[in-house]
């Protein structure tokens, strides 16, 4: 991946995501400023895995990651509110079903 | 100073520190879970201290200067490389640089913990802070590359590109050292440094494929370096001894793997090794250029004026 430096000598941002531990998921742990993607790997080891964080580390381009719009909360995360038969707690369950 | 680490221990020094680790963390693979982030398990200068304290190890004459040797290099490098922080070119390289300094203190730490369980005109074992604060210029015994003046960032990225390489085939071959603890610290210092060595090459390889100016910069660097690598692998009958009794290796030994390994990273750069006179050196030897005072200047001026200081 080639990310192409910025005007005024400005390295571009990357986001980091590093995995704890074998069997769980690399969780965003912050963002950091490289001239590469190379480089941003070392710099996310310097800056994020120096307390035995991390078994693994991803680093994204910033500018590659679309994000949801904060003002859209209502319309984007609101509406599942009250739906509680989208929750399987909802259900009673039925007689006789073994293993739920 | 007369203090021994059992009296240090006593009046809350490291051998407190390492009893208060081992005895409370639990820091062990046994107690290891995919949450909890735990500190690992490494040999720290603690242990190393620990062990001399109690007598479990004992570095002969030749081994604790030799020792004494290596912690001088790696401490006056974290000393100069320190210096960057909140100097460099970015935040991020800030926090780089500043942790390969603390890695070379961890290593510095280390060696002289154990180099002082023989050392002492008094016949009493030195701790850490009394060979790193209270021994004077022609009493240390790094080379004169360590010393050097940091420059501008491709002088002293050139300085980690020789450094970190040599390092890394020194640190190799003493992980096979018929001194246990020698062999200990080589192997725990071989991993970092090996970081070390990545890190340079990746901005060697940078600066020099980058702007002209950053090429320009990056050829002067090395330029100003090469001049002190010679020294770095320079025999001497402290080396001969400890070779013969496989306790170290003689450093020309490491020269043909560092030439081939810089090699091919210079050469992937298009840089050329600079043609230029070995100094004469004598670091080893107690003979400084005149660099190494300010250095120690700095470094010891806290310890020498509150003794004991701690914080």
């Amino acid at each position: 991946m080639t990310t192409e430096p910025q005007a005024g000598n400005v390295w571009p941002i990357w986001e980091v995501f590093v995995r704890s531990s074998r069997g769980l998921s690399h969780v965003h742990a912050g963002s950091l400023h490289a001239p590469d993607a190379a480089m941003a790997l070392r710099n996310a080891r310097d800056l994020y895995t120096r307390r035995n964080e991390g078994v693994s580390i991803w680093v994204v381009p910033a500018e590659a990651i679309a994000s949801s719009d904060p003002d859209a909360k209502g319309s984007f995360f609101e509406s599942p509110q009250g739906k509680d038969y989208r929750h399987a707690t909802y259900y009673t369950k039925s007689e006789g079903v073994k293993h739920l | 100073m007369s203090t021994t680490p059992e009296t240090a221990a006593e009046t809350g020094g490291h051998g407190d520190i390492s009893v208060g680790v081992q005895g409370a963390s639990g820091s062990g693979e046994a107690t290891a879970s995919a949450t909890r982030i735990t500190p690992g398990n490494a040999l720290r200068p603690e242990d190393i201290a620990l062990a001399v304290s109690r007598g479990t190890a004992k570095p002969s004459e030749d081994v604790a200067e030799f020792a004494l040797r290596l912690g001088d290099d790696a401490l006056v490098l974290a000393q100069r490389l320190g210096h960057w922080i909140s100097r460099a070119p970015e935040l991020e390289e800030d926090i780089a640089l500043g942790n390969i300094a603390l890695d070379q203190l961890g290593h510095a730490r280390s060696f002289l913990s154990y180099a002082g369980g023989a050392l002492g005109e008094d016949g009493t074992a030195r701790s850490e802070d009394d060979l790193a604060y209270f021994r004077s210029e022609p009493e240390f015994r790094s080379v004169e590359i360590f010393e050097l003046p940091n420059g501008d960032f491709a002088v002293t990225i050139a300085r980690q590109f020789v450094v970190s390489y040599y390092q890394f085939e020194l640190y190799s071959r003493l992980t096979q050292s018929t001194d246990a603890t020698l062999a200990g610290i080589a192997a725990k210092a071989v991993k970092e440094v090996d970081y070390h060595r990545d890190h340079s090459a990746q901005w060697v390889l940078r600066l020099a494929q980058g702007t002209d100016e950053s090429r320009e910069k990056m050829i002067h660097g090395f330029k100003v370096i090469w001049p002190y690598v010679d020294e770095l692998f320079r025999d001497d009958e402290l080396t001969a001894r400890l070779s013969e009794a496989g306790a170290a290796v003689e450093p020309s030994s490491l020269r043909a793997n560092f030439d081939r390994l810089t090699g091919e990273v210079l050469a992937e750069a298009e840089l050329e090794v600079p043609n230029v006179q070995p100094t004469p050196g004598g670091g080893r030897k107690g003979l400084h250029s005149e660099h190494l005072g300010y250095l120690l200047a700095e470094m010891q001026v806290l310890a020498r004026e509150y003794p004991g200081a701690s914080w």
